[in-house]
């Protein structure tokens, strides 16, 4: 949970959180202590009291699926395993060890965040599928060592007569316990998706490869979301174990981890409100249909079916679905177009060229893509890399971009050798670029998407607090003319904003190479126009373009120096105008005469290729 | 020599019960590129419906063996459209959650039908089984290994050799290419469905005589089945059946000579170790999406 300061003495110039931001939270506060003075004062059944310390510390587990599920996009289904694990430090620590609650309990969490990171690491580099078998195979393995270690789990008896800490050794004092912990965890959890790891978390959910030409470590981020879910797993379960003084291996098992997944779907995945609400739901409508219980497998028959509906019908749960209604009703701000300049590091009087390729090579198979492609960048100006349909132009931005490993080859950017990079450390040593099919954070507004670009890593240009971030996103907004609607969700852009919003992306992390993946491409042309004086004041700001497109116009237009590409070389190679002469450039891209079309004679070439 | 021959009998057996799993994974996976978790519950389920049927009415094998795959093909077709359809222009963490809850409800409605008591079914044949020298042959297992390779056969004839299976193979390749050639992409998916469903139920009879007939079996094999498609190579119908085939043998030996209250978690074991070292199987599988 890194990132921002706290903004009300920090920031005083984001006006807008300042005003909310203690308000709210000082309300929230008050409802927290109104709650903490009721549960340690009212006299409650021993059946009210173990329901509501069973609904604060399930809600807290739940809150860790919010984090690893609703931020971050990543299943896991071990949750009660982690849960277990919290419980069991506790448990055995009091009991068979005589450690002091206060000591187990940091233990557990330590366990349980220690194993979510290896399980994680061993498993978030492959697809969502194999996290959801691992994190499975992961609680049977967990339920079947609490079962059959009998000398330390005390197996299927499980253990008793656990004990609390000192000050909170009856059930009130130890309920309220429980929901300030909730209390200061959902709060926490609530401010995470403005914090820099609660973004770089909601930009993988929402565009992985995005995400990491933008600078985020992709893999890192989902360790840490999976880490976080499983700490707060076992921070529910350490303060589960002392709520009922006794556990066995049946409450960790497979089936509460399905419990814990109907919670926070039930509830809405993308909020810890949500995870509190489903909690409570669930806790409490099994106990007034206690009959349910009475016919085993009955009530998660029900709630099987029930994780299927709510996935079909309201994916994003209750509180998603009442927070879509509050939306609509609140009338939409107008963001204060007070953005400042946008500055882009001029470029500087160095000898190297920003970007040097040497014999790049990206093989299919037999297919040679890009085939010992070589090509200098110089600084400052826009430089085009153009050639007809499948001559490898996109190929080999993705090879320089780091989203395919060059066959062979080199690629030096402002001297730095990166041929070997994963995409978010190009992206640190200041490679930008944007997408051809458009990959913006379909989450999030058009300021949170900028925001993600100004917090590039090695971005020196702007300091890495929130108010400095979002003044940078709005100048880079304001560039691209977008400044008014900095505040609006990227889906309601149309596809030409769309783009200007992923140039203004790219443009905040104040690259030292932009490179752009067909920005013309769908637009209209009057947006190419304006596309055409964009690119051109870009390059007077003295940024460094790369730029692909099939429009000769648009290139012919603001490059001043071309590299064409066929059938994965590089056939010719110079300034603009000498460029578009050569008679193999003309042959290659117009086809010879035209009596054919010009497309015709490639096509019939590319199926001999 | 003799216990290893013995051990590598009933490895290959059980083996083979993982594969016949695996593949009903692999082939909806190619067709939706989605894993379906509820692959396991019709395992279950089919043996279920063979204890109703073959114990409990007492009807003739062959007659309740048929209902049974025909139980199958419909639950196939119900799964195909409560469960898969409705999500299938979602991403593919929808549909994940979506066949998880399916797994939960099919293994808890056959509970609070059935109740918790595990169920034996007789084996098909008379004759337990016999010496071939030093080793006993089992006919179940016998009967496992015979009808998993006469399927992987018939798989393979269906996809390579009839229009229909190369119509499901262009389905699981590109469904927009294979729409605009006028192939029914939604029924190619429903065939699919239910096609695994009646491999996973044939598994299910087969393996049921030799394991008891329990409501978890569904959640065990398919974990097993799952473990087997990632050593073979996810996606890959010939590293399903290495796999599965491997799975069986590694599980035996490990019962035999490590232990026993522990079997289950060789198959996590080396699910694990694949995914650290060869996360893309012996056979291989791009994971990598396309820019």
């Amino acid at each position: 949970m890194t990132g921002s300061p706290r903004p009300v003495a920090a920031d005083p110039a984001s006006v807008a959180p300042a005003r909310r931001f203690p308000v709210g939270t000082l309300a929230y506060v008050a409802l927290v202590a109104v709650a903490v003075f009721l549960a340690a004062t009212t006299p409650f059944s021993g059946y009210v009291l173990n329901i509501l310390m069973q609904a604060a510390t399930y809600a807290i587990a739940v809150i860790g699926l919010t984090v690893v599920l609703g931020l971050c996009g990543q299943i896991n289904l071990a949750q009660a395993a982690f849960f277990g694990i919290g419980a069991y430090a506790v448990g055995l620590g009091t009991v068979d060890l005589g450690i002091s609650f206060w000591l187990c309990l940091p233990i557990g969490l330590a366990l349980a965040l220690v194993l979510g990171a290896v399980l994680g690491a061993s498993t978030l580099r492959l697809g969502g599928h194999y996290l959801a078998m691992v994190t499975i195979s992961f609680q049977q393995i967990l339920t079947l060592i609490m079962i059959n270690w009998i000398p330390v789990t005390h197996g299927p008896d499980g253990v008793p007569n656990i004990k609390r800490p000192g000050l909170f050794t009856d059930g009130q004092s130890y309920l309220a316990l429980c929901i300030v912990v909730l209390a200061a965890v959902a709060y926490a959890v609530w401010r995470m998706p403005r914090t820099r790891l609660g973004r770089a978390m909601r930009a993988v959910r929402d565009n992985e490869l995005a995400a990491g030409v933008t600078g985020i470590d992709i893999y890192r981020t989902k360790v840490a979301a999976f880490a976080i879910g499983a700490l707060l797993a076992g921070l529910g379960g350490g303060l589960f174990a002392g709520s009922f003084t006794y556990i066995s291996p049946d409450q960790f098992s497979f089936a509460e981890s399905v419990v814990f997944l109907t919670m926070a779907l039930l509830g809405g995945v993308g909020s810890p409100v949500g995870a509190v609400i489903g909690t409570g739901l669930l806790i409490l409508i099994p106990e007034w249909l206690r009959f349910l219980k009475e016919i085993p497998g009955l009530y998660l028959a029900i709630y099987g079916l029930a994780v299927i509906l709510i996935v079909v019908f309201m994916p994003e749960g209750i509180w998603g679905f009442l927070g879509d209604q509050v939306k609509r009703l609140r009338p939409r701000k107008l963001a204060a177009p007070r953005a400042q300049e946008l500055t882009l590091t001029q470029a500087a009087a160095s000898a190297v060229p920003v970007l040097q390729v040497e014999g790049l090579s990206k093989h299919f198979g037999g297919l040679k893509a890009v085939d010992e492609v070589s090509f200098t960048v110089a600084r400052g100006g826009i430089h085009a890399l153009i050639g007809p349909n499948g001559s490898g132009k996109t190929t080999t931005l993705n090879v320089l971009s780091g989203l395919y490993t060059p066959t062979g080859g080199r690629v030096r950017l402002d001297g730095q050798d990166i041929t070997r990079f994963a995409p978010h450390r190009r992206a640190a040593s200041g490679l930008g670029r944007t997408f051809q099919n458009i990959r913006l954070f379909r989450s999030m507004s058009a300021l949170e998407n900028v925001v993600i670009g100004a917090e590039r890593p090695g971005n020196a240009i702007v300091a890495q607090d929130r108010a400095s971030l979002e003044a940078r996103a709005r100048a880079a907004l304001a560039f691209v003319g977008l400044e008014a609607r900095a505040d609006e969700p990227i889906s309601s852009f149309s596809y030409g904003h769309q783009r200007l919003v992923e140039i203004a992306r790219a443009l905040a992390g104040n690259p030292v190479l932009l490179l752009l993946d067909e920005p013309a491409a769908g637009l209209n042309s009057t947006e190419k126009n304006a596309l055409t004086v964009l690119l051109r004041r870009m390059a007077a700001k003295g940024l460094t373009i790369l730029i692909i497109d099939h429009d000769m116009t648009l290139v012919s237009d603001v490059a001043s120096h071309i590299t064409v590409l066929n059938f994965g070389r590089r056939i010719a190679d110079g300034v603009t105008a000498t460029v578009l002469r050569e008679p193999a450039v003309i042959e290659a891209y117009l086809g010879q005469e035209s009596t054919e079309g010009p497309m015709i004679g490639l096509k019939t070439d590319l199926a001999t290729a | 020599m003799d216990l290893i021959l013995q051990l590598l009998f009933t490895g290959i057996g059980i083996g083979a019960v993982y594969a016949l799993v695996a593949l009903g994974f692999v082939l909806i996976f190619r067709a939706t590129n989605v894993v379906n978790f509820a692959q396991g519950e019709f395992s279950m389920v089919a043996a279920f419906l063979m204890v109703v049927f073959a114990v409990d009415l007492q009807w003739p094998y062959w007659l309740s063996f048929l209902l049974a795959i025909g139980g199958m093909a419909a639950l196939g077709a119900l799964f195909n459209l409560g469960v898969y359809y409705p999500l299938r222009h979602r991403t593919y963490l929808p549909v994940i959650i979506s066949t998880i809850g399916a797994s939960i409800f099919l293994a808890n409605t056959t509970l609070a039908l059935y109740g918790p008591q595990p169920q034996v079914l007789p084996p098909v044949f008379e004759t337990q089984g016999f010496l071939v020298g030093p080793v006993y042959l089992d006919t179940q297992y016998l009967l496992i290994i015979a009808v998993t390779a006469v399927l992987v056969a018939f798989q393979y004839w269906f996809f390579e050799h009839t229009l229909i299976g190369k119509k499901l193979q262009a389905t699981s390749q590109d469904k927009e290419m294979a729409a605009l050639l006028g192939i029914p992409v939604a029924g190619m998916i429903m065939l699919t469905f239910v096609y695994s469903a009646v491999l996973g139920g044939i598994a299910g009879i087969l393996v049921a005589p030799v394991l008891f007939v329990s409501i978890q079996m569904g959640a065990t094999i398919a974990l097993k089945a799952f473990a087997a498609t990632i050593i073979g190579g996810f996606g890959d119908v010939t590293g399903a059946i290495i796999g599965g085939l491997a799975l069986g043998i590694i599980e035996t030996f490990g019962a035999a000579y490590i232990s026993v209250p522990y079997k289950d978690a060789f198959a996590f074991i080396v699910l694990v170790a694949f995914l650290a070292l060869r996360p893309q199987g012996i056979f291989g599988e791009r994971i990598a999406e396309k820019a």
